[in-house]
């Protein structure tokens, strides 16, 4: 198949005609024409290289009542992703070579975006002892990054030879910093609010301490450290020395921890619960600076499907999570792009190189140039766009942005040369 | 008035005067009557939804209901539909269908009856939700102090314990302040919340230093389990550094009182000699109650509908 893109500004640059053919892209240039091709006007349109979510929920196997590998990707699409690493604590676990290729398969089959499996650390994310890493690594998924995501790897010991044991697999261990025993029974940051609410406090120390230990480890065995959503200024503190004393990690931030603050917990309305948890104003100007200079590496989603019955409750049953895929690039916009605190070519890097890089993903996070996979979405920057639960491809509706109003719409995304998304609607 | 009291934070100075002068007007209206009822509610059904034991509570609302003519229904979680897993919307939902007019709810959940608020059209009363609040003990309570000492402008107010765990010091800290009193909590810092720098009241870990200036003595329960969790060594030193014995109570002022919401752990933050002293609201404190959640009902239900 052969497309051909009308006038698209490549990192918000001057407009520019793009040739797909054959799954790449053969030109790049003025008045392109071929014959039998398919024309997108692109007229206003920013093209990126296709988005890299670290961080997806499919929920398959499982809870295939709150997404599926297909809903999911659907959702990644419209957001303007090409690959997403879908997270292991599915039912059954991701902590085998069987599972991780059975969600690896589903997502070829679904053909919307890459779906890489992301192993656990441990057998059962119970903490106790490593999964087969190799095996997951060697398999048909060609695993690299292993979390336990939702717990927290928080036996030191076990956190050192997790580290040190993917060294061999060029993999990375990306942790969920939470030290369990500061946060038993934690509903939402604790500070003025927690007091107020009545909800019991997750204290930002909880996730600094584990941080501060990693980066430890991790230079210590000269392994690589991925930190998984990180919400606090001290967070942003602790990875910058660690950065500057060559420790090779890196991070990503959500896109709610970029936008919303503890001020949503108000409403006791559990679409708000997340864990690690909304925190304050000053936390949310510290994750921009930190993604805006770069200590924060990537924008990853932890997008968390929930099914209806599993958020239309009291707070404190509710569980933990809340959509992101196809709202992530618009939160980006707003709360960087828009302030002048990145350009797209930031935007590019924060969600397309550096997450394919940290996830050794070989075809993503390339440049917009000939000879590259054509993996690439093109964007509307001046539309403004109302979220609507009901108008989103993910099988639940816990997205926190219902009724807000957010910057830029994904018109177009192509997955080695093929639209997954054309006119802002999924491609049947 | 608002549809529902869902915490005492909510209140006004107007609103929550409204309703100490409406309890007081009603224990006028029923003193020295032999059969005390009016006949403002009738015909209206008040639901008591108690998703957590509290026997003291549920039968107060349950007598408030019943003294203003309104029929009373009791729903208590336990050996019911809700232990099989309905959802608390689902029950919610049910209730309003059999026709409810007030959901007095209870429950173990910071925020519950605010969810509930939004699924019903009916008013909500928090009965109670976790650690969050407790707004008709609060009003009982300074419905106690205002008729005991006369005001509660200036009145300096010394709730002591586990304010952590409290949404009766949550509810007082609220609406004391709010009716113009001076409040200071007093108890160890691990029971006292992050962030508490933030409310209207002063801190204190030193009872002693506290009480010679105090005219109120808000004891809290405290929990013999909180010590598993290292929030104090021992019940005897609790009850050593933050306890009310009678030595202590020598040291209030002449009008001083002493208050505590129930139940009760005699010996650990309360000595018996103290909880049954002409000080001692105790009792009275229960009486008020009635009095208190007969005026809020009343309030919310507008009366004759
Ligand atoms: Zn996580």
């Amino acid at each position: 198949m052969t497309t051909i893109v009308k006038g698209a500004r490549v990192l918000g640059g001057d407009p520019a005609d793009l040739l797909l053919e054959d799954g790449r892209i053969a030109a790049v240039g003025e008045r392109l024409s071929a014959t039998g091709a398919t024309v997108v006007d692109a007229d206003g349109l920013v093209a990126l290289p296709g988005l890299v979510d670290l961080h997806t929920h499919l929920r398959e196997p499982g809870r295939e009542d709150a997404e599926t590998v297909e809903t999911g990707s659907r959702a990644a699409a419209l957001g303007g992703y090409t690959a997403v690493h879908a997270m292991a604590n599915t039912d059954p676990v991701a902590d085998t070579a069987g599972v991780v290729e059975q969600v690896w398969r589903l997502g070829q089959q679904a053909g919307l975006v890459d779906v890489v499996p992301v192993g656990a650390v441990t057998v059962g994310l119970r903490g106790e002892r490593l999964a087969e890493l190799g095996a997951m690594a060697d398999s048909a998924a060609r695993v690299r990054v292993f979390s336990d995501d939702g717990h927290c790897v928080a036996d030191p010991a076990l956190m050192r030879r997790a580290l040190e044991y993917v060294k061999a697999l060029d993999g990375v261990v990306a942790q969920h910093a939470e030290e369990p025993r500061l946060t038993v029974g934690a509903q939402m940051n604790e500070g003025d609010r927690s007091a107020r609410l009545g909800l019991t406090g997750w204290p930002a120390a909880a996730e600094e301490a584990v941080i501060a230990r990693d980066v430890l480890l991790a230079q210590h065995v000269g392994a690589r450290l991925h930190v998984c959503h990180v919400s606090t200024a001290g967070s942003v503190e602790i990875l910058r020395w660690a950065k500057s004393r060559g420790v090779q990690v890196t991070a990503e931030v959500t896109p709610h921890h970029l936008l919303l603050t503890e001020a949503c917990a108000e409403s006791y309305d559990p679409v708000f619960k997340v864990n690690p948890p909304l925190r304050t104003d000053e936390d949310v100007h510290a994750l921009r600076a930190g993604l805006a200079d770069g200590t924060i590496d990537a924008v990853a989603t932890d997008h968390a499907p929930h099914a209806v019955e599993d958020k239309e409750s009291e707070w404190a049953s509710a569980r933990p999570g809340m959509l992101g895929l196809e709202q992530a690039l618009s939160v980006v916009l707003q709360t960087l792009v828009e302030p002048g605190l990145l350009d797209w070519a930031g935007v590019a890097d924060r969600m397309s190189v550096r997450p394919a890089a940290i996830g050794r993903l070989d075809g993503h996070g390339r440049p917009i140039a000939p000879g590259e996979p054509a993996n690439l979405l093109l964007l509307d920057p001046a539309a403004r766009v109302t979220v609507d639960p009901a108008a989103l491809a993910s099988r639940s509706r816990n997205t926190p942005y219902a009724g807000r109003e957010l910057p830029g719409r994904v018109v177009a995304t192509f997955l080695r040369g093929e639209a997954t998304v054309l006119d802002g609607k999924a491609v049947e | 008035m608002k549809r529902h009291l869902l915490e005492a934070a909510d209140l006004d100075r107007a609103d929550a005067t409204l309703v100490l002068d409406t309890a007081a007007q009603i224990d006028q209206a029923l003193a020295g009557r032999e059969v005390k009822k009016l006949p403002t509610l009738r015909g209206r059904t008040v639901v008591n939804l108690f998703y957590e034991d509290s026997t003291r509570t549920r039968i107060s609302f349950e007598l408030a209901a019943k003294r203003l003519s309104a029929d009373v229904i009791n729903f208590s979680a336990k050996g019911s539909s809700v232990s099989k897993g309905e959802s608390l919307k689902d029950t919610a939902l049910t209730l309003e269908a059999m026709g409810s007019d007030a959901i007095v709810v209870r429950h173990s959940a910071s925020g519950a009856p605010h969810r509930l608020a939004n699924w019903v059209r009916g008013s909500v009363v928090n009965a109670g939700d976790g650690t969050h609040e407790h707004p008709t003990q609060a009003l009982l309570d300074a419905y106690t102090i205002r008729r005991r000492l006369g005001r509660l402008d200036g009145v300096r107010v010394a709730v002591v314990g586990d304010v952590l765990h409290s949404r009766v010091a949550r509810s007082n800290v609220w609406l004391l302040t709010t009716l113009g009193a001076e409040v200071t909590l007093v108890a160890p810092p691990t029971l006292l919340p992050v962030g508490v720098g933030s409310w209207p009241v002063t801190v204190s870990y030193d009872l002693d230093a506290v009480l010679p200036k105090a005219d109120v003595v808000m004891m809290l329960r405290v929990q013999l389990e909180r010590m598993n969790a290292s929030f104090f060594p021992s019940a005897r030193e609790y009850s050593r550094r933050y306890g009310l014995d009678a030595v202590r109570m020598a040291a209030l002022g002449d009008d001083a009182i002493v208050m505590h919401p129930g139940p009760m752990n005699r010996g650990m933050e309360i000595a018996a000699d103290v909880a049954d002293s002409v000080r001692s609201t105790i009792v009275e404190q229960v009486g008020n109650g009635v009095s208190v959640r007969m005026a809020v009902l009343y309030l919310l239900l507008g009366g004759n509908a």
